[in-house]
């Protein structure tokens, strides 16, 4: 087994090449931040704390439009709603640790944390995980992605306004995710889960969270479906068998 | 607003960020049910999608199918780079650059 502090840094490796995404990013809320006239204190202290991109953003905006508070609140809790989702999915390779480690895990839960870390417990499971120290991997890329944040975040709150809109830096977070979402989509399932997101009306807001259910329901049938016809996914994790070759393949001739 | 409201506003997203991160880590303390366990393996690809989506085929808070929209053309290279390279540098670059030419020209 890796020490400590080898998985602590082999999380850190992980999140490196997602920085290039994320520090355009801090750096433009830190412009709005400043353009939506928030102290420097309160701007800082929002990714310190929240420490959540997406809604840190359309905050930002609410405040430039002079929203109540309370919207702002309530606009915050339905952006990071999708977090319960990432909480759930992270839930049982966690199990076993202490609420200490449990809470400060929770509070570095951001999407690409949460990328990184399922993309590692993906290649072990909850049983094997329970007694190792694969939580240190975690803690590492969130971390990471932590510190960066407070970095990029403070040189778009000191020096960010000289960047020009026409670079269109806020497109890198877009681009993060593709590069984050490709290689999730390893068998048909995962596919029409992607697939039925999109076409489910660009959601945005608590419609993201209908929408993505909506995907889910819609692999899981598309899954039971294929075990039914023995078409079992190409490259499926751990708890779906492989097709085994010598079996006919009962799809052939109908598609 | 002042700065007590300022700092009230802040800790009230905090918190509300803070409870669905912290929500099934936090109570989880039995096995999950089998078809909960199958259905969160398509959180990954259903939610990072669900932001992707927007981002690429939106402009100005409508559908943008048109060539013109540079962001979705340099969306859809961007997603064959991933595909092909696994790389998240490279995705991000290539995405980049190519923005930049289609914006230029």
């Amino acid at each position: 087994m890796l020490s400590n502090q080898a998985q602590f840094f082999a999380g850190v490796r992980a999140q490196l090449p997602i920085l290039l995404g994320t520090m355009p990013f801090g750096l433009i809320y830190g412009v709005l931040a400043m353009e939506a006239g928030l102290p420097v204190s309160v701007a800082l202290g929002m990714s310190i704390i929240v420490f959540a991109g997406s809604s840190q953003f359309i905050a930002a905006q609410l405040f430039a439009e002079g929203a109540a508070g309370l919207i702002i609140i309530l606009t915050t809790f339905v952006v990071n709603l999708r977090h319960a989702l990432y909480s759930a999915s992270l839930a049982p390779y966690v199990r076993h640790l202490k609420p200490a480690w449990k809470w400060v895990l929770a509070f570095l839960l951001t999407d690409e944390a949460y990328a990184v870390s399922i993309t590692h417990y993906r290649t072990t499971t909850p049983e094997a995980v329970r007694g190792s120290n694969d939580h240190w991997y975690y803690l590492g890329a969130g971390l990471t992605l932590w510190s960066t944040w407070q970095l990029s975040t403070a040189v778009g709150v000191f020096v960010g306004a000289q960047v020009p809109d026409s670079w269109s830096l806020d497109f890198t977070l877009a681009l993060t995710f593709i590069a984050l979402v490709m290689p999730t989509l390893t068998d048909r399932p995962a596919v029409l889960a992607a697939l039925v997101v999109g076409a489910d009306g660009l959601p945005y807001n608590l419609g993201l969270i209908a929408a993505v259910f909506a995907g889910i329901a819609a692999a899981l049938a598309a899954e039971t479906l294929g075990h039914a016809q023995q078409a079992v996914t190409v490259g499926a994790i751990h708890d779906l068998p492989l097709q085994d070759p010598r079996l006919p393949d009962l799809n052939e001739g109908e598609d | 607003m002042d700065m007590p409201t300022l700092w009230i506003i802040i800790a009230g997203m905090t918190l509300v960020t803070f409870i669905p991160r912290l929500s099934v880590i936090g109570l989880m303390n039995r096995e999950m049910p089998p078809t909960v366990a199958r259905a969160l393996r398509y959180v990954p690809p259903a939610a990072l999608s669900a932001i992707i989506f927007p981002a690429l085929f939106m402009q100005d808070d409508a559908l943008a199918l048109s060539p013109g929209n540079e962001r979705l053309l340099a969306g859809i290279v961007a997603a064959l780079v991933a595909w092909r390279s696994k790389n998240t540098l490279l995705t991000i670059a290539v995405g980049m650059v190519l923005l930049w030419i289609l914006q230029a020209v």
